[in-house]
């Protein structure tokens, strides 16, 4: 079919221009899951997922919409804890430690593991006040210089030179990308390991989305990145390992990036890439 | 030809029955609206009219009204004493009705699971909301002017109005806090912030706007009560209060009180004091309308 060699030239370009090769180094696996189950009271949202994610690269978790890629995102910090009904099985580990076992605290894992939102959700606060919220509630602010922890991830998260006037006024004045970017500044200050993204750039302009794509290039040098989206061009732009989810929160593929986009082993991923469905 | 479709193209709609009948609905429901404004402004010409009559025929001086007390001699009374007693019951009220308020507030939107005890506190403060003034003024009497025998003081007064103001302001609470997106509690929390540093740092502060408000606005309803303090026992020559063990007349008890006497001049100083007493009112609302627009634009 003529349309689909012309979305599979299409992706296979966006790859090469991506063009950073990261993956011929081998990482240790910082999240691991073994037959992962994940519920909302009776429905099922995730079934048996396994996978290792390696650290100090960005994966990417792609899939159809309500196919459980977000529900997998927040079982890894335990966002999914919110939610009264939703109920996890089976095993979900952060540098081996099963992160649903009885002695972790949610709180002390989200300290290592921070989450970008789809929507951007600045505090009603100051620029300065925002990023400086993760170091002061878990009680860092004494111990670093404050003023110099704010620049930092301001400057990490490619916002410093937008708003290094203006740092008392409130996040909440800034444009859309920038807001989302005041909130991956937030995330980074306290400096974790891991940042999960959740459809970062679904709500912006494909300008301020760019900037984020390449910001997040940028992360991965220091944090390990695993990003949820349903642009099958950013992920093969930004990634370098993808997981395909499919309908009924299956696990289908979990490859290089490269290899899922150009020759995935299963049928059901061409089509999906292929936009035969979903 | 071409004139002739432009003139005849809508001649086959006929509209004139429609756009009268959206006419005469819009001019009734403006009726409806004006309605209120109307008689408020009656109320205050009526007002406006005993108090200028007041000041002009019966010589109620101003600097006299707000330096005197009480008296059984008209010429002697003032509103000073009254207004000292409104004051004192304010503070006392807000310092028993805003911080139980807000926390049962702050425990039914944010840490109260979804169960039939919680639904059944809900209802309960719906129904507390709707209770008539009265009925508070009759609790206060059983129980704490008799029940524990503190007599008909100005505590006794401010429990009671207390009691009257917390359901609103819990309510009013309630919707400040759930008015906080989900957004930002998520953001907080993926932080790695507890419970509690997610509510005093990111819940409250957004909150707090509509918080203040909703608890001035309260406290405007609370200081223009007078069933509730009758009850307690306020109907008093006022005299200055020296604290909350004293007896007390508030504002609207004394007015109440000069408006039951016969005398003419007893009225007009009724009619002073509603002065006084809307003033009141209507600077309490300012602020509350003030906050709420300093901050609505916000958030």
């Amino acid at each position: 079919m003529s349309t689909k060699d012309a979305d599979q030239s299409l992706i296979t370009t966006d790859v090469q221009t991506g063009s950073r090769d990261r993956t011929d180094r081998t990482h240790e696996t910082v999240v691991k899951a073994r037959n992962l189950d994940v519920y909302y009271g009776d429905e099922q949202a995730i079934s048996g997922v396994s996978m290792d994610i390696p650290e100090h690269e960005v994966t990417a978790i792609i899939g159809p919409s309500g196919c459980g890629k977000s529900t997998f995102l927040r079982s890894i910090n335990r966002m999914n804890d919110q939610i009264d009904v939703c109920r996890v099985e089976g095993d979900l580990s952060f540098h081996g430690k099963n992160v649903y076992d009885e002695d972790v605290d949610p709180v002390a894992l989200r300290r290592k593991v921070g989450q970008v939102f789809q929507k951007p959700n600045p505090f009603p606060k100051s620029i300065y006040d925002n990023v400086a919220y993760g170091l002061r509630i878990q009680g860092k602010a004494d111990e670093v210089d404050l003023d110099d922890a704010v620049e930092r991830a301001l400057r990490g998260a490619a916002l410093w030179d937008e708003v290094k006037d203006k740092l008392d006024s409130s996040g909440l004045d800034l444009s859309g990308g920038q807001q989302q970017r005041l909130c991956i500044a937030r995330a980074i200050a306290p400096d974790p390991e891991v940042i999960l993204m959740d459809e970062p750039t679904s709500a912006l302009d494909p300008v301020a989305a760019s900037k984020i794509e390449d910001l997040i290039d940028e992360l991965v040098e220091e944090y390990t990145v695993i990003i949820v989206t349903h642009n099958m061009q950013q992920a093969a732009r930004i990634s370098d390992q993808t997981a395909v989810f499919l309908t009924g929160g299956e696990l289908v593929e979990f490859d290089e990036t490269a290899t899922i986009f150009e020759d995935p082993d299963d049928d059901r991923v061409e089509d999906y890439i292929t936009g035969k469905f979903g | 030809m071409s004139t002739d479709t432009d003139t005849d193209l809508f001649s086959d709609v006929d509209l004139s029955w429609e756009h009268l009948k959206n006419r005469l609905f819009l001019g009734v429901i403006f009726a409806a609206s004006m309605f209120g404004v109307v008689m408020l402004a009656l109320l205050l010409f009526d007002v406006a009219t005993d108090f200028y009559v007041g000041l002009t025929e019966y010589n109620i001086s101003l600097v006299d009204f707000f330096t005197r007390d009480g008296s059984r001699r008209e010429e002697l009374s003032g509103f000073r004493g009254a207004i000292v007693a409104s004051i004192m019951l304010m503070v006392l009220v807000t310092i028993l009705s805003f911080f139980v308020g807000v926390g049962t507030a702050i425990y039914l939107e944010e840490y109260a699971p979804d169960n039939r005890i919680t639904r059944l506190i809900e209802a309960n403060l719906a129904n507390l909301a709707g209770v008539p003034s009265i009925v508070y003024g009759l609790l206060g009497l059983a129980a704490f002017v008799n029940g524990i025998g503190m007599g008909p003081i100005l505590l006794a007064g401010a429990i009671a109005l207390a009691l009257l103001v917390m359901p609103i302001i819990i309510v009013s609470a309630q919707e400040a806090i759930r008015s906080v997106p989900d957004g930002v509690r998520n953001g907080s929390y993926a932080t790695g912030a507890t419970k509690w540093q997610t509510v005093r740092r990111v819940v409250l502060p957004a909150a707090i706007p509509g918080i203040m408000t909703g608890t001035i606005l309260a406290l405007a309803r609370a200081i223009g009560e007078t069933a509730p303090l009758i009850m307690v026992g306020a109907i008093f020559i006022n005299r200055m209060p020296y604290g909350p063990f004293d007896r007390f007349s508030a504002m609207p008890t004394t007015i109440y009180n000069w408006a039951n006497e016969p005398s003419q001049h007893f009225i007009h100083l009724a009619a002073v004091g509603i002065v006084v007493l809307l003033a009141f009112l209507f600077v309490m609302n300012g602020v509350a309308m003030y906050i709420r627009h300093k901050y609505e634009t916000e958030v």
